[in-house]
């Protein structure tokens, strides 16, 4: 028999569970600085705010009938009820079988042609074009912005090949501006989330992906990692700050003047597993936080890829995040060394697999860089 | 039930009595079992699928291909499959034990005859510096022709342990049933190495 | 390190001996808190003290009670499938001990993870590691895989499985598995990659340790458990049938088995494939999943996905299954919509292989596959949803009956729709994008299969332990635990769904975001809640167990249960069916209750055969467990001679001649026409008495009253 002390007790358990899930982003103002896609900074992140809602009212037709449903038949249909009428051998109805099957697939038709419209709209490798901007109404202000993402151990190293700098621990990107990135790891596999500008997407050694996005306001939001890989593994969040293009210049000629260059050598004690204070106290630096580096190797991120794919076996203490590993012993191949069809990524068809041009210019041309040109820079 | 329903397995003149809805269960059960290695064979295939170019600068299929060998494998692992078949047939008709048991060692022949050939391909790779740990086209090229060898050297010793008890027993009705299921093992073992063959040593040099 | 010293692998680091391999007194965790005294190896010690002590007390329990004979006799070499089923429901629940307390420490590490916790990272990674596996493959699968076991002959009118010791072998290697498990809470250390073990991170490059062996040996070779029984479950349910038994005509439990056989066969060698692909990595040097020289572990999430969605519906179809006959049952009344269900369950079934790829939109693929894959998803969740549907539809214009599974099945319905909710949420890229790899994702999938699956289970123990043991759990006590678990559920899960949108990554040890901290609080509050729940079903199997003669049903028949199992005794004799019944339609024994002629005396007894014992099991067991430990720590003498001895067991085994076991009809006459007997000196019991020491397992058919 149902016991209604207990019934009393779980009740206002779950209405307290059902409130707080109820009222998520007002949680979130509560001293965080750092923006998720709830409140996004970007029409990527933004529109995958629209599906969450749209999609949960739509998935709502479905469930609603059965949390208000089990309740009203558990008491109206309970043994005791003999008013209730009871029919033992009603086991069929054809109208109920149709409106059963009918109405969850058309819901899923319904949610099929969004989510199938919204990822091709999305899409982490489509760039942010005059179309998508006419598409999804956000303005594109600036030329965009290329920045190759490393994950190491830990931390996240940034490349700005155009702007000839580099960054651990914190991406700066001018608002308005879309961003194409590039991802690697040097590691184990990780996932790269700005989950206020866009979604995630997974980095892997000897491997590209790609993300792109754009920043329509400024503010703050985390790039985290968030697949497992190892024991510091919480601590690699930077900071995404979306500024306008005066301080993002005025932050790039910063990091130029930046007493380290990014090279093999330095490159390779970053490389270190440890968080980014580690690094600092690895790199000679003093004080804490982000790390800006001079960057003069505009392939650096492509021979990162590239060192596993040379036709060499990577050894242990050449492999960073590896118990083993001994800064000594990392190569960063030349350009030349890399075999054919070298930097590749996850997917067929994708504009990613490229051979890799060894000429500069035709390596530029192949992976859609261009040099860093005075005249469309603002 | 009719009588024809029940004699499910004519290959074995089993009649209709409990040996035969016995040897039904055993070897339904044996076709489910046969299709899981189906699976796992082809979940190895496609792994080598996509592992096809991953030669990581290290020998690539025309290194690893040497046709008349495979060409000789085959047939001895085809007329291996032949083999059992007519000792399957000898079984069927009665024609004595010592028939099947001949055609059963013939079988068994061609199989190690294959294997020993296989032996001397793959270390004739390991001589070339062919070894699985060169690349992921060499892991799963291994994996998959040594899943297949480790399998037709389970078959033998499963030849070894049926020839032991048919001498023992003779051809009972749970031994035809066993004979029956391990000729099954050995044709599909068979059309693991057609598509071996076709897959990674022709479509490799084509 | 001896630079001198042959390793297998060079560079590993290990210092290796043909004796001992890698295995060192250093490697025993019980000394751990003594060599080093903080919190957190104190927790890691002591885990391993109560494991080594556990299993003490039970070997001096078994030994001063004289148990070891009737241990050894009636469980570990019976072919009984009843009997297996029970032991592997057994191993479940002891594994959820291990399961349900890892979750607790988590939930304390994670209350002040603001602050930093008490863990190391090491530990707990560890805890994440085992906790996920130990609950997917150890609890989980062995709770379903026992309820079809114990359910599957009697549901169909069988004797036993087709394969009965190979049915034993299944539990064999099951335990195989389990043991891997827990010796390494004991010796040396599990993998640290989560339950999925994503290579290269358990590679030998970043982890050379045994943890990552450890996980490879246990999951595969109580994967290849697994693979077997589904086999077995296939081949009895499409062979041994009672006459007249159409699959039309199955209960829906078998349905629901039938579909989750044959995803066990094919769903499991692509985990099989890819754990030995793992293997061959760490140990010989191949290069499938590695970063370097063409590996890819690209391969690895598409053949773990291969079968690691299949095996989400594997868990919790019978589930499904359970709370079809649950609903039926309990709301006396006919199951609504039979067909749709089966075809429901057919559709799941086949669909589910067809979606893997959503556990990682995220790796980079066109929008073209991630599309097909999100509607596919989506096409899953129809039947899913058509089921719940059908469940209401079988409850409406019933007499609802609020025993303990009944709240189980309510709890279900209530919390299940948020799992499936989040569930289409997470089908759709575009938003999976943002949640997957969070907190979003572990709410999801603990609250389909806590709700979902292990709800089920409950209920169903609660529903077929009578049948098993020939006494009914205590009914308050089994109340009070049901509600522990809908509200710890709640409470542990719920909050996760908010941290995760608010973008906390699952498996994270710390966290920076102090708005996280009061769901963390109620999280942990929900995880001691969970865990005293865990403590109530242990209240209430003692409480039951001391009260047992006032709860006997040994007449069979407790629930006025609609299924051929329970026109058997309690416990079903070890042959099931004194004669095997002649089905004339669905729900075959309500039907016969319903036509007035349900115990009937056959008018003809013949001899049974069955199966005799078989030290099979336990004999693979050992040499399994053998391979695996040896594997794991480099033993290679340990591993060459388990594998040897197997190999040629298995063919010499086939020479010795199986004969079985003959029950003579007179011994079957004599005690079905004593339960018979017993049965028609009885009143009937009302379903009001249901719950009442009159229930005896002999019910009155009262529907037409109760109208």
């Amino acid at each position: 028999m149902a016991r209604p002390f207990a019934t009393a007790r779980f009740l206002p358990i779950c209405v307290l569970a059902l409130a707080m899930l109820a009222f998520p982003a007002a949680a979130q103002e509560v001293g965080a600085e750092a923006r998720g896609f709830l409140r996004p900074l970007g029409p990527i992140a933004e529109l995958q705010r629209t599906e969450l809602i749209w999609a949960s009212v739509l998935i709502s037709i479905a469930i609603l009938p059965v949390l208000i449903g089990v309740p009203v038949i558990l008491w109206r249909y309970r043994r005791r009820n003999t008013r209730a009428r009871y029919a033992p051998d009603w086991s069929f109805d054809t109208r109920l079988e149709i409106v059963m099957w009918v109405v969850p697939a058309l819901i899923v038709i319904a949610l099929s042609v969004w989510l199938t419209q919204a990822v091709i709209r999305i899409d982490p490798y489509r760039e942010i074009d005059a179309a998508m901007a006419d598409e999804m109404g956000f303005e594109i202000e600036g030329p965009p912005v290329r920045v190759d993402v490393v994950g190491l151990d830990w931390k996240w190293l940034f490349l700005y090949p155009e702007e000839g700098i580099a960054s651990v621990g914190e991406m700066i990107v001018p608002v308005g501006h879309p961003v194409r990135m590039r991802i690697t790891s040097d590691t184990v596999m990780q996932s790269f989330m700005a989950s206020g500008l866009a979604g995630q997407i997974y980095a892997m050694a000897g491997m590209e992906t790609r993300l792109n996005l754009i920043a329509d306001e400024p503010g703050v939001t985390l790039a985290q990692n968030t697949q497992y890989n190892g024991p510091h593994f919480p601590s690699q969040r930077a900071p995404v700050r979306a500024v306008p293009v005066a301080e993002f210049d005025a932050w790039a000629d910063d990091a130029r003047r930046a007493g380290v260059t990014l090279d093999a050598e330095s490159y390779a004690a970053l490389a270190v597993a440890g968080t980014v204070d580690d690094a600092r106290e690895r790199l000679g630096l003093d004080g804490a936080g982000p790390i800006q580096l001079r960057l003069d190797d505009a392939f650096l991120f492509d021979r990162v890829v590239g060192r596993y794919r040379t036709g060499e076996p990577v050894p242990r203490d050449a492999q960073p995040g590896s118990p083993a590993y001994t800064p000594d012993a990392t190569f960063l191949p030349e350009m030349a060394n890399l075999l054919p069809g070298a930097l590749c990524g996850p997917g067929d068809g994708r504009p990613v697999e490229r051979v890799a041009g060894l000429s500069l210019s035709a390596r530029l041309a192949a992976l859609d860089l261009s040099l860093p040109d005075e005249e469309t820079r603002p | 039930m009719s009588a024809k329903a029940q004699n499910a397995h004519p290959g074995m003149n089993l009649g209709y009595g409990e040996g035969a809805r016995k040897a039904e269960v055993d070897v339904f059960g044996f076709w489910v079992f046969l299709m899981t290695d189906l699976v796992t064979f082809g979940l190895v295939f496609a792994i080598f699928g996509t592992m096809v170019g991953a030669t990581a600068g290290g020998p690539g299929p025309e290194e690893v291909t040497d046709l008349r060998s495979i060409a000789i494998q085959t047939a001895l692992l085809l007329g291996s499959s032949f083999a059992f078949s007519w000792a399957s047939l000898s079984m069927k008709y009665d024609r004595g034990r010592g028939r099947t048991l001949i055609f059963l060692s013939f079988a068994a022949t061609s199989a190690l005859g294959f294997l020993v050939m296989e032996f001397i391909d793959l270390r004739h790779l390991v001589e070339i510096g062919a070894t699985p740990q060169r690349s992921g086209y060499l892991s799963a090229l291994w994996a998959l022709v040594g899943l297949h060898g480790l399998h037709v050297a389970v078959g033998l010793l499963g030849v070894g342990s049926l020839t032991g008890q048919i001498l023992l027993y003779g051809l009972t009705d749970k031994i035809k049933s066993r004979v029956t299921r391990l000729g099954l093992y050995w044709h599909f073992l068979d059309i693991v190495w057609v598509g071996i063959f076709s897959m990674v040593y022709l479509a490799g040099v084509a | 390190m001896n630079e001198d010293a042959w390793t297998p692998i060079p560079g590993s680091g290990f210092d290796w001996n043909p004796l001992t391999g890698r295995l060192h007194w250093g490697d025993l965790k019980l000394l751990e808190v003594f060599e080093d005294p903080s919190i957190n190896s104190f927790v890691a010690s002591a885990a391993s003290w109560i494991a080594v002590l556990a299993a003490l007390a039970i070997v001096i329990l078994l030994t001063v009670k004289r148990r070891w004979g009737w241990l050894w006799s009636e469980w570990l070499v019976s072919v009984d499938h009843k009997k297996i089923g029970i032991m592997y429901i057994l191993t479940g629940f002891v594994m959820m001990a291990r399961g349900v307390a890892e979750g607790v420490v988590m939930r304390t590490h994670q209350a002040t993870a603001y602050q930093g916790g008490f863990l190391s990272n090491e530990h707990w990674a560890e805890l994440f590691s085992t906790h996920g596996t130990v609950m997917i493959f150890f609890v989980a699968m062995p709770f379903i895989t026992g309820f079809m076991n114990y359910l599957i002959p009697l549901q169909i009118g069988a004797r036993d499985m087709a394969f009965p010791v190979l049915n034993q072998i299944s539990l064999g290697l099951t335990a195989t598995g389990g043991a891997l498990v827990m010796i390494s809470l004991v010796v040396g250390a599990f993998e640290t990659g989560g339950w999925t073990a994503y290579p290269p991170f358990t590679g030998a490059d970043f982890d050379p340790g045994p943890g990552p062996d450890y996980w490879v040996w246990a999951i595969v070779l109580s994967g290849i458990g697994s693979m077997l029984s589904g086999l077995n479950f296939a081949v009895t349910i499409y062979k041994l049938r009672a006459p007249g038994m159409t699959f039309m005509r199955m209960p829906v439990f078998c349905w629901t088995a039938l579909c989750t056989s044959i995803l066990l066969v094919f769903a499991l060698p692509p985990l099989t494939v890819a754990g030995l692909m793992q293997a061959l990595d760490r140990l010989a040097g191949f290069h499938f999943f590695t970063n370097d020289l063409g590996g890819n572990m690209m391969n690895y999430a598409n053949l773990f996905w291969m079968f690691g969605h299949p095996e989400v519906y594997i868990l919790i179809l019978p589930a499904y299954g359970i709370y079809s006959e649950l609903t039926a049952t309990f709301a006396a009344k006919k199951l609504y919509g039979y067909t749709s269900l089966v075809l429901a369950t057919m559709s799941i079934a086949v669909v589910s292989f067809c979606v893997w790829l959503h556990h990682f939109y995220t790796m980079g693929q066109s929008p073209t596959i991630n599309a097909a894959f999100g509607i596919a998803t989506g096409i899953i969740a129809i039947p899913t949803g058509v089921k719940v549907y059908v469940w209401m539809a079988t409850l409406w214009r019933g007499r609802i009956r609020f025993t303990v599974p009944m709240i189980y099945m309510a709890g279900f319905f209530m919390l299940f729709v948020i799992g499936g909710f989040s569930g289409i949420i997470l089908a759709n890229p575009a938003i999976n994008w943002q949640v997957h790899n969070t907190q979003f994702i572990v709410a999801h999938f603990h609250n389909v299969l806590l709700p979902g699956l292990i709800f089920g289970i409950f209920a169903g123990v609660h529903i077929w332990f009578p049948k098993a043991f020939g006494f009914r759990l205590h009914e308050r006590a089994g109340a009070i635990t049901a509600f522990l678990w809908i509200a710890g559920f709640s409470l542990t899960f719920l909050p996760l769904y908010v941290v995760g949108l608010l973008g906390y990554p699952r498996r994270s040890a710390a966290f920076e975001d102090p708005a996280f901290i009061p769901y963390m609080i109620v999280t942990l509050c929900g995880a001691f809640v969970l865990l005293s729940a865990f403590i109530g079903l242990i209240v209430t199997l003692w409480l039951s167990v001391r009260h047992r003669d006032e709860l006997a049903v040994p007449l069979g028949d407790p629930w006025d249960g609609r299924t051929l199992e329970w026109a058997t005794p309690s416990p079903p004799p070890h042959y099931n069916f004194a004669v095997i019944p002649e089905i004339t339609g669905r729900d075959a024994f309500a039907t016969e209750k319903a036509e007035g002629r349900p115990y009937v005396t056959p008018t003809e007894y013949r001899d049974i055969h069955m199966p005799r014992d078989s030290v099979a099991g336990v004999f693979v067991f050992l040499c399994t467990t053998a391979i695996g430990f040896g594997l794991t720590w480099w033993i290679w003498w340990l591993a060459i001679l388990g594998a040897l001895v197997l190999l040629g067991w298995m063919f010499i085994y086939p020479f010795f001649d199986r004969t079985d076991e003959v029950i003579p009809a007179e011994t079957v006459r004599l005690a079905n026409e004593a339960w018979i007997a017993a049965i028609s000196l009885r009143e009937g019991v009302d379903r009001d008495d249901e719950t009442t020491p009159r229930n005896r397992g002999f019910a009155a058919t009262d529907m037409e009253q109760a109208t």
